[in-house]
C-alpha cells in the first residue's frame, strides 16, 4: 500500500476482518468451511489479513461430495500446501456407505443435500463450535435474513423466526454446549464485490471460473458438464463442445455453466457487471421450489 | 468504493417493499431471472402491475401473510456507491427490529402514505431514527399518484412532520422531504414530470450525493482490543500486536496513548494493515497496533489518546430497547457486552418507560416488556470505559445478554 492511511480500504474488507477476529476470540474450536469456490477462497485471504503476521488460527474443512470438479480439488490441495494450513476432508461417500444417507437417483440426482449429514457429523466429531462459511445475503431471499453469527441447535438446525438481533457491530457468540454458530464474514458482499476483490487482490482461483472448452449438453435451457459418471444424461441429450465458464462452483451435478469467452479476471468482472442473470440462476438446487433454500437451511445446510 | 447502509421502516401498506423493489428495478439491479419470477407471481396474484415487494419479502411466512417480519438485507449498487438496505417492519410490535436495523445504518428512509399523512407510526419511526442518532433522514412521501401529485398535500405533510422535528432530541440530523410514487416510479430514480413544483433531487440522486464524511457521527478515537496477535515464529519472535477496529477518530504512529484499565502510558510504535505498515489508522479500519512499551494487554482493554479518557465507571444510566419475551425487572442480572468487552450487570433502577411516539413517559413502570424503550440504571461488577452515546455512537452503546438463554435481549445507549 502506498497510502499513508487506511481510509481507502474497502469497508466490507474491514468488516470481514473484524468478524474473523471476533471468531478467534470468542470460540474455542472454529473451522473454516472450504469448498474450493471463489467465496471460500476469498475467506482464506481475509483470514490471512485478519491474523497476519500469525498464521490463520483454525483449520479448513472440506465436505467432499465426490462430485467436485477435479480442477477444484487440485486447487484446494495446492492452496493449503502453499499457505501451510491444516485441511480436514470428510466424504459424503462415507455417509452413503455407512447407510446414513441415500443417494438420489434420476434426472436431477445430486449429492448437494446429502452434504448436510456429513457436515453435521463432522461438526460433532471435531466438536467445532464455530463454522465459518462464505454465504452471502445477496445470493438468495432466505439468506438475506441470515445473521453474521447464526446459532444452530444440537441438531444443526436454523430457527429463522427466533434469531438473535445483531446491533451495531457487536457479535454475541455465547452458546450452550452442543450448539454451534455459523459465521458469515462476507454476508454483506455481493457477487460483484467478491469478483472485484479477487481482481484487486490478484487472488488465484480455479481455472473453471474462466472460459474453456468443455463437453456439455443442454437441459432446461442450462448448460451441463457431460461427465456421465456424475451427471445423469438422457441418450437424446446430445453432447457438444462449447466454450463456457462457471460463475459458481458447487457439484458438477447441480452447477450449470454459462457460455462465455471471459478468459481473465478483468473480463470476468466486466461480464458480471453486464450480466442480467443472477448467480444462483445457474444452481438447479434452488429451482426445486421457491422456498428451497429456506427449507435446506432449517435442516442444517449451509 | 463507498458503502452506504440505509434503514427503512414502514407499515404493511405504505409501500416500503414496493419502493425498494422500484429502486432495484430502476437501477437495473434486478436480474432477468428475478424479474421473471416477479412477473410470474404478479400475474398469478391477478395484479395488472409488477409487485416489486415480491423482490424483498424473503421468508415463507412473510410471503404467505404478505408482511415483513424480520430485518432483511437488500443490496444494489450504482457506478459510484454500494447500497445496503436494512428493511424492517413498522408495527409497534417490531420496535426491536427497527432499532436493530437502524443501529447498523448511516441513513434512514421514513415512508409516509400521502393519503394518510403523519400517523402514529411515523412518529415512532422518526423517534427511533433520532434515538439511534442517524445523521441523514429522508422522508419519502409516497403514493403521490393517489393524491393527484398535490403540492398542497405535500406541504401539509411536510409541515406536520416539521412540528414533530421540533421535539427531537438529536437536532443535528439532516432531514429531506421527497414526493414519490414507488409504484409508478416518480422521483425514485427518475425525475417525475408529475411534480413540476418539486425542485429537489430524486431519492437515488440524493443518496448518490450524500457525502460519506457526513454520514458518520465522529468523536474521539477509541481502540478496543479484540485479539492479541503473537506469531511466535522465528521472523516475528517477540512480536506482540493488538488487533482491533478504530472508532470515532483516527490514530497515528507516535501518538501518546493510555491503555485502559491499567492507565499505563505508552506510544504507538507501528500500525499494520496485513503486510503493510501505515502512518495513520482511519476511523472504522481493522488494523494491528504495536506499542513502544511492553504493556500487558488483553481482549476488552482499550487504547485511547492521552488526555482523552472516556468515563471509567462501575455504573451507568442508559436508554434501553428491550427485545426479549421475558420481562426486564429491577434486580435482575444480565451480561453487558460493550463493544468486545463483557461484564456482569444488575438492573438498579427503572426510571421510566418512554413512549416512542413523543407522547411522554410512564414513570410507574416496574418491568419492561418486549419492544419497550426505557431509561434504566445499571451496576456493574467491573468498570467499563464508556462515552455518552450522543458523543460516541460506538463507545456509548451496548447489548444485554441473558446468561441463561444466551440470547441478545436488549440494546442500550448510555447517557
Amino acid at each position: 500500500m502506498t497510502d499513508t492511511d487506511t481510509s481507502k480500504i474497502n469497508p466490507l474488507e474491514n468488516e470481514a476482518i473484524y468478524i474473523f477476529r471476533e471468531v478467534a476470540a470468542q470460540f474455542e474450536k472454529p473451522v473454516l468451511l472450504f469448498s474450493g469456490g471463489k467465496d471460500s477462497i476469498t475467506l482464506v485471504r481475509l483470514a490471512q489479513k485478519a491474523f497476519y503476521p500469525a498464521k490463520i488460527p483454525f483449520p479448513l474443512m472440506h465436505i467432499d461430495t465426490g462430485h467436485n470438479f477435479p480442477e477444484t480439488i487440485e486447487f484446494r490441495d495446492r492452496l493449503v500446501k502453499e499457505l501451510g494450513l491444516e485441511l480436514i476432508v470428510r466424504n459424503v461417500q462415507d455417509s452413503i456407505d455407512e447407510g446414513k444417507v441415500k443417494e438420489e437417483s434420476g434426472r436431477y440426482a445430486s449429492r448437494n443435500q446429502l452434504q448436510t449429514t456429513t457436515l453435521l457429523d463432522a461438526i460433532e466429531e471435531f466438536k467445532f463450535d464455530a463454522c465459518i462459511g462464505g454465504a452471502r445475503r445477496d445470493e438468495e431471499k432466505a439468506r438475506a435474513k441470515e445473521r453474521i453469527f447464526s446459532v444452530r441447535d444440537d441438531f444443526g438446525q436454523w430457527d429463522e423466526k427466533n434469531q438473535r438481533p445483531e446491533l451495531f457491530d457487536m457479535l454475541n457468540g455465547q452458546i450452550e454446549l452442543g450448539q454451534n454458530v455459523r459465521v458469515f464474514p462476507i454476508s454483506n458482499w455481493t457477487e460483484l464485490d467478491v469478483w472485484s476483490y479477487i481482481q484487486k487482490e490478484q487472488i488465484e482461483i480455479p481455472s473453471i471460473y474462466f472460459a474453456h472448452t468443455r463437453a456439455t449438453f443442454l437441459r432446461d435451457g442450462l448448460i451441463w458438464s457431460a461427465d456421465d459418471d456424475v451427471v445423469y444424461r438422457d441418450e437424446n441429450e446430445e453432447v457438444e463442445e462449447r466454450v463456457v465458464r462457471f460463475r459458481t462452483v458447487g457439484d458438477m451435478s447441480c452447477t450449470a455453466a454459462v457460455l462465455s469467452d471471459a478468459s481473465d479476471i478483468s473480463s470476468v468482472v466486466q461480464e458480471i457487471r453486464d450480466s442480467s442473470i443472477s448467480e444462483r440462476g445457474a444452481r438447479i438446487d434452488d429451482k426445486r421450489s421457491e422456498a428451497a433454500m429456506e427449507k435446506r437451511k432449517q435442516q442444517g445446510y449451509f | 468504493m463507498d458503502v452506504l447502509k440505509i434503514a427503512t421502516a414502514g407499515s404493511v401498506d405504505d409501500g416500503k417493499s414496493t419502493l425498494i423493489g422500484r429502486l432495484l428495478y430502476d437501477t437495473k439491479s434486478l436480474t432477468s431471472d428475478k424479474l421473471e419470477a416477479i412477473e410470474k407471481k404478479s400475474k398469478q396474484l391477478g395484479y395488472d402491475y409488477l409487485d416489486f415487494s415480491l423482490a424483498t419479502d424473503g421468508l415463507v411466512a412473510e410471503r404467505e401473510q404478505g408482511i415483513t417480519i424480520d430485518v432483511a438485507h437488500i443490496y444494489f449498487s450504482t457506478a459510484n456507491k454500494s447500497y445496503i438496505i436494512a428493511d424492517t417492519p413498522g408495527h409497534v410490535e417490531y420496535t426491536r427490529n427497527m432499532v436493530t436495523g437502524a443501529s447498523t445504518s448511516q441513513a434512514a428512509i421514513v415512508l409516509i402514505d400521502a393519503r394518510k399523512g403523519v400517523i402514529e407510526q411515523t412518529n415512532r419511526h422518526f423517534f427511533i431514527n433520532n434515538l439511534l442518532r442517524i445523521k441523514t433522514v429522508i422522508v419519502a412521501i409516497n403514493k403521490m399518484d393517489l393524491v393527484d401529485f398535490s403540492e398542497e398535500k405535500y406541504n401539509q405533510i411536510k409541515s406536520d412532520f416539521e412540528a414533530l422535528m421540533s421535539k427531537r432530541d438529536y437536532q443535528d440530523q439532516n432531514i429531506t422531504f421527497i414526493p414519490v410514487s414507488a409504484l409508478k416510479g416518480d422521483n425514485v430514480v427518475n425525475k417525475s414530470e408529475n411534480t413540476p413544483w418539486y425542485t429537489g433531487k430524486t431519492l437515488l440522486d440524493y443518496l448518490e450525493n450524500t457525502d460519506q464524511k457526513d454520514v458518520y457521527n465522529t468523536g474521539t478515537p477509541r481502540f478496543p482490543v479484540q485479539y492479541v496477535i503473537r506469531p511466535k515464529t522465528e521472523e516475528f519472535h517477540d512480536f506482540r500486536g493488538y488487533a482491533g477496529k478504530v472508532y470515532g477518530g483516527e490514530l497515528s504512529v507516535g501518538d501518546s496513548v493510555f491503555v485502559l484499565p491499567s492507565q499505563t502510558k505508552s506510544k504507538i510504535k507501528d500500525i499494520h494493515f496485513y503486510d503493510k505498515k501505515v502512518q495513520t489508522a482511519s476511523r472504522r479500519s481493522s488494523v494491528l497496533i504495536t506499542l513502544e512499551d511492553d504493556v500487558n494487554i488483553s481482549r476488552g482493554d482499550m487504547i485511547v489518546k492521552e488526555n482523552d479518557l472516556p468515563t471509567i465507571d462501575k455504573q451507568f444510566t442508559a436508554t434501553i430497547s428491550w427485545m426479549d419475551s421475558e420481562n426486564l425487572t429491577t434486580g435482575k442480572k444480565y451480561v453487558v457486552q460493550h463493544g468486545v468487552n463483557k461484564v456482569l450487570a444488575k438492573v438498579s433502577t427503572i426510571h421510566h418507560k418512554i413512549n416512542p411516539d413523543y407522547s411522554g413517559v410512564d414513570e410507574t413502570a416496574e418491568t419492561l416488556k418486549m419492544n419497550d424503550i426505557a431509561k434504566v440504571s445499571f451496576k456493574l461488577n467491573k468498570p467499563i470505559f464508556y462515552d455518552a452515546f450522543k458523543t460516541h455512537r460506538t463507545n456509548g452503546s451496548f447489548i444485554l445478554i441473558d446468561s441463561q438463554s444466551n440470547h441478545t435481549v436488549g440494546a442500550g445507549f448510555i447517557q
